[in-house]
């Protein structure tokens, strides 16, 4: 009996709840660690960045106004969904891809739960010195750019991931560049699950070619990312500097290690504290 | 001219103080500067003379040093155009120094335990309070804001900053669930000329709560509040370095945010300077703070409490001559009360008193500076040239001398027009209409900044809806401009971020 002629997957790009090849026509080939082509993948343009934008842009207001009961039920739901793929992602993952997407699943039931408590924790009241009823609240800021490590190419992804949506922000990923097909694979899950399409824009690319454009663009307001070189950690903060996006990138991070990759604090740089005041005397 | 007889008649027939100030008063002749019509007032101008040395020098490990070149400029009452002080300025050697002085005191002041940071605050609290008159008139003669506002909002509210943050110093481990927070190290500090003592305060109280050490430079035009400041700190005994305060104008704060011994900048001012310090720190691991610029919008709505909502407007962006980051200056009014809230503005106006910043009846004082006043005057021309109706309805005679702006507002104002979009920071109003309370939200909202807002209804769930989905980091409703140390201040989008003031704002002080 002949073996079967596998059939060799083009993934392509996750754009606004569709899946659009890149406007740029190019590809990457994915190998893998016997060398063997596995799969192609989009190498996206910035063209593909600005159109990812736009669908962020435009589908994150009503999942900021979703309530943070429902955007909770939504995030469990993306685990549920990944745990239905749990063998094609770790297959895609390779060595050690069981352990790795276990971790990522729990990750996401973590922040999931984080959604209707975060403002419980860190927002409050204000004790002012006078008859007003003083209150802080966090707000989800809009869309964040979020930049994979390359390793781990799934947990790295869903660790910069999970905060930034939870409070109801869109983001535009750019995957690992080493192995974006986990990220590929994640954003059918996210598809399947009840994340309103332009939540999670998926880009799979290089980072030479796109951290400049992450840095420059004027309609994301806050970049995420981990694992990338000084240099082009200079150049997205020189971008960002035009419209004062806020930048946090995570530098020397352990990701299976729950402890420092969860909490409140990885939601922080992803909201904006808003302060309000209203007369309480007559 | 019968004003300014008038006044003084009933000035000596008035209460004994009046009388012996007469040289005060006269030494400004500002008193024409009391509107005419139904509201006169006898001049009351403030009587404490703080003593202002000729020059001073550079607060550098606890004492007053020289500046390495010996360059020294001008501090300008700006009501009088006289010179107050010669204050140094310090060289990119000088900034070395009071890092290093910083530097040297992080280990003893981070390793002190949380309570006695505390009572160092607790000190400088009181100590503030206790001279707030000296610093209420030294803010005033420096920076030209109206005596009634240095004495009852910026010298409170930077010791009542002092007094909240030193109840912090012992509690840190308290501040953010399942974390213990350490401090950051050297902050470099930048602060603007509009509220020279309190944003001081904004930025030293938290530092120092934290086990920070800084290196502070106030505006060039107003260090006399910052260097008397630092007289305080050797009063209260507050161990050498950890405050230092160096003078300067632009080129003392480059050094200072391009000093590689500096862990975390925090700034305020413009939104040019803060992008530039953002791209000047890309390269480092530097955190940073931005309180930027805003072109903040009050929102009115035809079931407001339209007195209540006029004076929340005045207040709003006429308070300190409208040098305030998050004046309200943009005023959207819906269509059905457009008439009415124009005419109460106008009438609510023509009572505003211009003048003597030193008399504590004047509403609006001195710009703080001849190029601020310039910048103001550009945009009013802009606005004129742009089409808007300007109105003019201040009364008050403007003083011969010294830097002087009437309070104005437009009508007619296209949102595309550079009075609507740009921050002015001068008491100039921008009168806008819309119908429904969306569109009231989208055009709030159309602007790079998003510093604070205002809505005016009394409406309750409106309000709250309407608040939700304003861009801005602070949003009064049914009120403005009010301030308080247990409050967090900050802005969206391009009015910065990081915020100032309550637990978020230490959040921004520690890692």
């Amino acid at each position: 009996m002949t073996e079967r002629l596998p059939i060799i997957k083009t993934y392509k790009l996750a754009i606004g709840g569709k899946f659009p090849r890149t406007e740029s026509g190019r590809t990457i080939e994915v190998h893998d660690s016997s060398q063997n082509l596995v799969a192609h993948v989009c190498r996206a343009s910035r063209k593909d960045l600005r159109n990812a934008v736009e669908s962020a842009n435009k589908a994150q207001p009503s999942w900021a106004n979703a309530t943070a009961f429902l955007r909770g039920q939504v995030l469990y739901r993306l685990a549920e969904m990944m745990e239905g793929k749990r063998l094609e992602l770790a297959h895609a993952i390779g060595e050690n891809g069981e352990h790795e997407v276990n971790a990522a699943i729990d990750r996401v039931i973590h922040f999931a739960g984080w959604t209707d408590k975060y403002a419980q924790i860190m927002g409050g009241t204000n004790p002012v010195a006078g008859p007003y009823h003083n209150f802080t609240i966090p707000f989800a800021m809009g869309t964040v750019g979020v930049i994979s490590p390359d390793e781990p190419s799934l947990l790295g992804l869903i660790s910069l991931i999970a905060p930034v949506i939870a409070m109801g922000n869109a983001c535009v990923v750019l995957a690992s560049e080493t192995n974006p097909v986990p990220a590929m694979i994640l954003s059918e899950a996210i598809a399947t699950s009840d994340l309103p399409g332009g939540i999670v824009n998926m880009l799979s690319g290089q980072r030479d070619e796109l951290v400049e454009h992450f840095g420059s663009h004027r309609d994301l307001i806050g970049i995420h990312a981990a694992g990338i070189s000084d240099d082009h950690r200079t150049t997205l903060r020189l971008g960002s500097a035009d419209n004062l996006k806020r930048v946090t990138i995570r530098e020397d991070v352990d990701f299976n290690d729950d402890e420092s990759c969860e909490g409140p604090n990885w939601i922080d740089p992803f909201v904006e504290f808003k302060t309000i005041w209203h007369p309480s005397a007559v | 001219m019968s004003t300014v007889s008038k006044s003084k008649n009933q000035s000596t027939n008035g209460s004994e103080s009046n009388v012996q100030n007469s040289n005060a008063a006269s030494r400004l002749d500002l008193r024409a500067a009391v509107g005419g019509g139904i509201f006169e007032y006898a001049p009351a101008p403030e009587s404490v003379r703080p003593e202002i040395a000729d020059a001073y020098g550079l607060f550098i490990g606890g004492e007053f040093v020289e500046p390495e070149n010996g360059n020294r400029f001008a501090s300008i009452n700006p009501a009088t155009e006289d010179t107050l002080s010669m204050i140094a300025e310090a060289s990119v050697m000088d900034v070395d120094r009071a890092v290093q002085s910083a530097r040297d005191a992080l280990p003893g002041w981070a390793g002190l335990s949380g309570k006695d940071r505390g009572k160092y605050l607790f000190r400088i609290a009181r100590r503030m309070q206790e001279r707030a008159r000296e610093l209420a008139v030294l803010e005033t003669l420096d920076g030209g804001k109206p005596i009634k506002e240095s004495r009852d909002a910026d010298i409170p509210l930077a010791a009542a900053h002092f007094f909240y943050h030193a109840g912090w110093a012992d509690k840190l481990n308290y501040l953010l669930p399942g974390r213990t927070p350490q401090p950051i190290g050297v902050c470099g500090q930048i602060i603007p000329w509009n509220f020279p003592l309190l944003m001081m305060a904004w930025k030293i109280a938290p530092a120092l709560a934290c086990g920070n050490t800084v290196v502070l430079k106030p505006a060039e035009t107003t260090s006399l509040t910052a260097l008397r400041f630092a007289q305080i700190c050797q009063e209260v005994g507050l161990p050498k370095g950890v405050v230092n305060i160096i003078t300067g104008a632009g080129e003392t704060g480059k050094a200072i945010v391009e000093h590689r011994d500096v862990d975390k900048i925090a700034f305020t001012g413009s939104t040019g300077v803060g992008k530039a310090i953002a791209r000047s720190i890309a390269p480092t691991n530097k955190k940073v703070t931005l309180e930027l610029g805003g072109k903040s919008a009050n929102i009115i709505f035809e079931d407001a409490s339209l007195d209540q909502a006029i004076e929340g407007i005045i207040e709003g962006i006429y308070f300190n001559q409208g040098h305030v980051c998050c004046a309200g200056s943009r005023l959207f009014v819906q269509e059905s009360i457009i008439d009415r809230v124009v005419e109460k503005l106008h009438d609510r106006m023509s009572t505003l008193r211009v003048g003597d910043p030193m008399d504590k009846n004047t509403d609006i004082g001195a710009i703080n500076s001849k190029e601020q006043l310039e910048t103001i005057r550009k945009y009013i021309g802009v606005g004129n040239d742009e089409g808007a109706i300007q109105h003019d309805v201040c009364q008050s005679e403007l003083p011969e001398k010294g830097y002087w702006c009437k309070p104005c507002f437009y009508t007619g104002v296209q949102p595309s027009h550079t009075i609507a979009r740009e921050e002015i920071f001068g008491p100039v109003l921008a009168v806008m209409s819309f119908r429904t309370p969306s569109e009231a939200i989208s055009r709030a909202n159309n602007t790079p900044y998003g510093l604070a807002a205002g809505v005016w209804t009394d409406k309750g769930s409106k309000i709250f809806d309407v608040a939700k989905k304003l861009d801005a980091g602070i949003v009064w409703l049914n009120s403005y401009n009010k301030f308080d140390p247990s409050s967090p201040f900050g802005g969206y989008k391009e009015s910065g971020f990081g915020r100032e003031g309550g637990r978020h704002g230490l959040m921004a002080y520690c890692k």
